[in-house]
């Protein structure tokens, strides 16, 4: 099969919602940010900080399947996991157990997946999302489950380093064994036109619960949360569901919203036509914005769960479970009522921020020391600006540090608003801290007032006419010279000084 | 739900072996039907006494909640998890081609 | 033969604490005589040989110092390849591990070395623990001391070997259905299993997760209380491990010994497991030994086990179920055996392999098992299976109400054989019939020797079983018993044993998958 398919036929999404109702579904993968793994010693690398790119350096014998070794539960892991079911709203099972997920493939050691089948660790509960118009919708949630994490296949010889056509490939298990916590979301009805939206929503706010809570780093862009999106469609007024497709790995917040809308309109032009929709997993490509076909679900997928015979039953106690629930952040929708007040947004500020899902870095930012106001503008302005154009997450691009280290820049005056972004460029190229694209770049502001009148009295000496109307009080020819003066400073001085200077001069 | 009671044929054993990652031989898949069906009609005795009032037993000592701080322990060197590796290529396992796709 | 390699593991230490003999001289002894019987036997797959005798000079000097690590250090110890050795091979007697050597040693490995035993080789076994002749080894069988014709019991049967033919006085095994009770049994030894959860399980190459258990080997019921105290007791790296204070198991047998008295202990002979399927020779000498614990003041009383009748065919659909699972790691991907043809894919590089390193009674099992728990079948099959286990466990409970300890033959029949059973698979299965309960309910069990049977003149062993937890009863009704008996036949049995080491016939046998080996 050749990469993504870009014959796929689309109904319109309007026409396709007249039509089907959307039924969605998702599964959200959570790596938790405990120091070691889920059933060995080994140092996580999904933990803040962690460096993980030898391949094959984070391994402790259970994570590769030697013979002999034997898993052990993290406790840290289970605390997390019990947190999460409780912020989802869950019940917390009073007796859990894992179970074995039996398939083969080489990135998982034993050939079986640790996780949780018929006795999850919480179950039952419903998460509050807010829309971009300021509504909530109540996403209702059937499980959370721990597991553990697969290694890391890469695939190479091939054009695409996709599976398909590659040679051969290569397994690095310092990803196996990372604790895992899986929400499955029941079907969500009703979503109708807003459905894309509101797996946007869904999906931020696992992410903004997760790091309230401080048990991940949710950093989607590092594989820290994943998303797998189930979308059917019945026709209207029928009762049955409809066959449904799970688009895999669907890794940023508007890979969400454009997977969902992509499977309605795909799987809509399918069934008006009279076709069937195969149950399947589907791809989803980020470049292309498509989805395309993957395994057919089949007899292969028999997994044949059994409980895990190496580990016992987890049975929290109640007050274990009562100390997670009374340590629980308040849910990211108070949160956020809270925060706008403290920042004095209006109704329609916060909401810009919240939709352009950057809350939590404009928070981290005003946490590091930066204005509120200056925070907003940075991010949904510049910051948001690239991203948008690369199709990317803003928050992909540049750290809260680093956005509040160069507002700091500009209000101590070392950088004028124009330098600032060159700066920020920088930042985002990689080049390093704003501090050293300043020093690299050489964009510094130039205050040495000494500089600046030499500047200044070339240019009045080259322009006498301009000089004679200053003296004769028309303030604003200085203008001309301004201009020349910071274009001999490539810009890098303050042009309010400059003024300043220009006219004491000319008054000398 | 499949009938528990069926002979198992020589296409379920070519399944299982598909399961179980075995690429038995015709004549061994043969072979092996008529044992596991020996073997089947014999072990499926169990259910006589398994009545629905009779629980699951599946550790025999009931323990719970053993668990491990969260503490970095001992780690296998990158040589070290690499020993036994039939086939290498940097710092990494080397398999031929995978046809199917993740789960 | 010298009388060094005679001593049980208990005299050796006394005489290594009173310098009357050197770890060297001990485990140069032994090494000569697996030098001299191996080619009868095929006890070992892998001889430790020079590294050995480092090991051993290595604890003399630091006994010279007053530094010796216990009161078994400088005693040599033979153990099954089921258990991984980061010194030696470890294979589990089977192709797909071939010269696999582990990162780390097993929990009961590396307490053996702290205290100073000295390991002299990996022992012959059925491929990852699956069979009970040692038959299903890839490397060969190995042949019972007492008739080399005739298998040594499996799958511990390189271990129950070594011991039986002096290689070894003692040995570690693994016991999922009957591993170690049954070759004890079969080769005049004595074994253990204990409690499950009293010894590690890690390191151990696992078949059935949730009934295998690590125990001594020996000739002695003291010398299996020594090595049972060694390598028992909590390790935190296994989940079912039981974290509780043991007695010592040593302490118990020679309080067994001395005592000479089996007094106010109530002995339950289980009626399920004395059955008409079993052999004339083997129910005449434990009608005996009942006799014998009577006269010494036992009470004997019958037991009922109703649903005992149902554990083997329990257990033959949990241990392919588990071993299914527990097997899918040899894949060819990270270590052991590697088919691949050229251009091929993953998958099919994964089942060639596995074609070709497992042999017949693996792929069996395994594909039992993926059946087993396969969609929709689970709950027929796996489930009940499970439920029998309550069953089973509710047995024992009622019967642990009436006796202090249950007792059975530890085998329907002595030794058969080679190849009277290998094709035969649920022939091979009955073996385990009254050594598999104790597995699924994890309650500890010993086979002690009790006499030869009439009419093949080959061992036969008495199962003991105690409570969960309470495996030093079986010690210290195992040294009593033990005592009177050898007091009435004047030596320990084995020294019945026909002597080895000179050119044996070996009639009859032409089916060593490995010729090369022997
Ligand atoms: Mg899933
Ligand atoms: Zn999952």
């Amino acid at each position: 099969m050749a990469g993504a398919s870009t014959k796929d036929v689309l109904m319109d999404f309007d026409e396709a919602l007249e039509r089907f109702e959307p039924v969605l579904g998702f599964e959200v993968h959570v790596e938790l940010s405990t120091a070691t793994k889920m059933f060995s010693a080994a140092p996580n690398p999904a933990a803040p900080g962690a460096d993980s790119t030898v391949p094959n350096s984070f391994v402790a014998p259970v994570d590769m399947g030697l013979p002999g070794a034997l898993p052990l539960v993290n406790a840290e892991a289970v605390r997390y996991s019990i947190s999460l079911g409780l912020a989802l709203g869950c019940s917390i099972a009073p007796s859990s157990r894992f179970a074995r997920k039996n398939y083969f493939y080489p990135d998982l050691g034993k050939n079986y997946q640790i996780s949780q089948y018929d006795e999850p660790i919480a179950f039952e509960g419903s998460v509050e999302v807010e829309l971009e118009d300021g509504t909530t919708w109540v996403v209702p949630i059937e499980r959370a489950h721990m597991e553990e994490d697969a290694g890391k296949l890469t695939h190479v010889g091939g054009a695409t380093g996709r599976i398909q056509g590659a040679d051969h490939s290569l397994v690095d298990y310092n990803r196996a064994g990372v604790p895992l916590v899986e929400i499955v979301t029941k079907p969500i009805f009703g979503a109708e036109h807003r459905a894309p939206e509101i797996g946007k929503a869904y999906v931020a706010t696992i992410r903004d619960i997760v790091r309230s809570l401080g048990i991940s780093e949710a950093r989607m862009e590092r594989g820290n949360l994943r998303c797998d999106a189930n979308v059917s469609l019945r026709p209207r007024g029928q009762e049955r569901l409809g066959t449904r497709t799970e688009t895999k790995n669907v890794n940023s917040l508007r890979s969400v919203e454009r997977a969902v809308r992509y499977e309605i309109q795909r799987q809509a032009a399918i069934l008006a036509a009279g076709g069937t929709i195969i149950q399947e997993t589907r791809h989803w490509h980020e470049d292309t914005g498509t989805t395309s076909a993957g395994r057919p679900k089949s007899d292969a997928d028999d997994y044949r769960y059994f409980p895990e015979p190496d580990l016992l039953p987890v049975e929290p106690s109640f007050a274990l479970i009562e100390e997670l629930r009374a340590a629980l952040p308040e849910s990211p929708v108070a949160f956020r009522k809270r925060l706008q007040a403290d920042y004095g947004f209006t109704d329609a500020e916060f909401r810009d921020i919240v939709n352009a899902g950057v809350l939590a870095e404009l928070e981290e930012t005003v946490a590091k020391g930066a204005a509120p106001a200056q925070a907003r503008k940075w991010w949904l302005g510049e910051i948001l600006r690239i991203a948008n154009a690369r199709g990317v997450d803003a928050g992909t691009l540049v750290s809260p540090l680093h956005v509040s280290e160069l507002i700091a820049l500009v209000e101590n005056g070392d950088l004028t608003d124009r330098l600032a972004r060159q700066v920020l460029e920088g930042v985002i190229a990689g080049e390093g801290s704003p501090e050293a694209v300043v020093a690299a770049r050489g964009l510094k502001v130039v205050s040495d007032d000494s500089a600046l009148i030499a500047a200044i009295d070339t240019a009045l000496a080259s322009q006498p006419d301009v000089l004679q109307k200053i003296k004769d009080g028309k303030v604003q020819a200085a203008g001309a010279v301004i201009g020349a003066v910071m274009k001999a400073m490539r810009g890098q001085a303050d042009a309010a000084r400059v003024r300043e200077l220009v006219l004491e001069r000319a008054q000398s | 739900m499949p009938d528990a009671s069926l002979e198992i044929t020589v296409a379920d054993v070519q399944h299982l072996a598909g399961l179980a990652r075995i690429a038995l031989e015709p004549g061994e898949i043969e072979h092996l039907a008529g044992e596991l069906n020996q073997i089947v009609d014999s072990v499926r005795k169990v259910q006589e006494v398994a009545t629905p009032d009779v629980p699951a037993t599946s550790h025999p000592l009931p323990l719970v909640n053993v668990l491990r701080a969260d503490e970095v322990g001992a780690v296998l060197t990158q040589q070290q998890v690499l020993s036994g590796a039939p086939d290498q290529q940097d710092g990494r396992f080397r398999v031929p081609a995978i046809l199917g796709e993740e789960q | 033969m010298t009388d060094l390699i005679r001593w049980t593991a208990a005299e050796l230490a006394e005489r290594l604490g009173a310098g009357d003999v050197s770890s060297v001289e001990a485990t140069r002894a032994h090494l000569d005589r697996i030098a001299e019987v191996e080619p009868d036997v095929h006890a070992f797959l892998h001889v430790a040989g020079e590294a050995a005798l480092t090991r051993a000079a290595e604890i003399d000097r630091l006994r010279a110092a007053g530094e010796a690590p216990s009161p078994l250090a400088g005693v040599p110890v033979a153990i099954k390849d089921v258990l991984c050795t980061s010194d030696m091979p470890s294979t589990a007697a089977s192709r797909i591990l071939e010269g696999w050597i582990p990162p780390y040693d097993a929990t009961p490995v590396a307490r053996l070395r702290a205290a100073g035993l000295v390991p002299l080789g990996k022992t012959n076994m059925d491929e990852f623990a699956m069979g009970s002749s040692t038959e299903y080894s890839a490397y060969g069988p190995t042949h019972n001391p007492w008739d080399l014709s005739r298998i040594p019991g499996g799958s511990g049967g390189g271990s129950a070997a070594a011991v039986s033919a002096f290689e070894a006085p003692v040995a570690l095994g693994s016991d999922t259905g009957g591993s170690i009770r049954q070759p004890a049994a079969v080769t005049g030894s004595v074994g253990v299993k204990p409690t499950y959860g009293g010894v590690s399980r890690y390191g151990a190459i696992a078949l059935a997760s949730s009934l295998d258990q690590v125990g001594p080997v020996s000739r002695t019921v003291l010398d299996a209380g020594l090595i049972h105290d060694v390598i028992g007791g909590y390790d935190p790296n296994d989940a079912t491990s039981l974290q509780q204070a043991w007695p010592s198991m040593a302490e118990a047998a020679r309080r067994g010994a001395a005592e000479g008295s089996l007094a106010g202990v109530r002995v339950g002979v289980v009626k399920e497991l004395n059955g008409d399927g079993f052999q004339e020779g083997v129910r005449s000498r434990f009608a005996e030994s009942l006799e014998r614990m009577a006269a010494a003041g036992a009470e004997i009383v019958e037991v009922a086990a109703p649903h005992f009748e149902y554990a083997i065919s329990a257990y033959y659909l949990i241990l392919p179920a588990e071993a299914s699972s527990n097997l899918a790691k040899y894949d060819a991907v990270r270590f052991g055996l590697r088919v691949d043809p050229g251009r091929s894919t993953t998958e099919q590089v994964m089942a060639l392999s596995r074609e070709r390193g497992f042999g017949p009674e693996v792929k069996r099992r395994v594909i039992l098992g993926t059946y087993a728990l396969s969609a929709g079948y689970y709950d027929a099959y796996y489930g009940s299976a499970q439920q029998v286990r309550t069953l089973v466990q509710r047995d024992f409970a009622a019967a642990f109400e009436q006796a202090d300890v249950l007792v059975s033959p530890s085998t329907p029949t002595t030794a058969f054989r080679f190849g009277e059973k290998v094709d035969d698979p649920l022939a091979m299965y009955l073996n385990d019939v009254t050594t598999i309960p104790a597995n699924l309910a994890g309650v500890p069990g010993m086979s002690l020797p009790i006499g030869l049977a009439p009419e093949d003149g080959l061992p036969v062993g008495l199962q003991i079983m105690a409570p969960v937890r309470e495996d030093a009863r079986l010690y210290r009704v195992g040294a009593t018993l033990e005592a009177l008996l050898e007091a009435e036949w004047g030596a320990p049995l084995l020294s019945r044993a026909p002597e080895l080491g000179r050119p044996v016939p070996v009639p009859g046998f032409g089916t060593e998958p490995d010729g090369g080996t022997r």
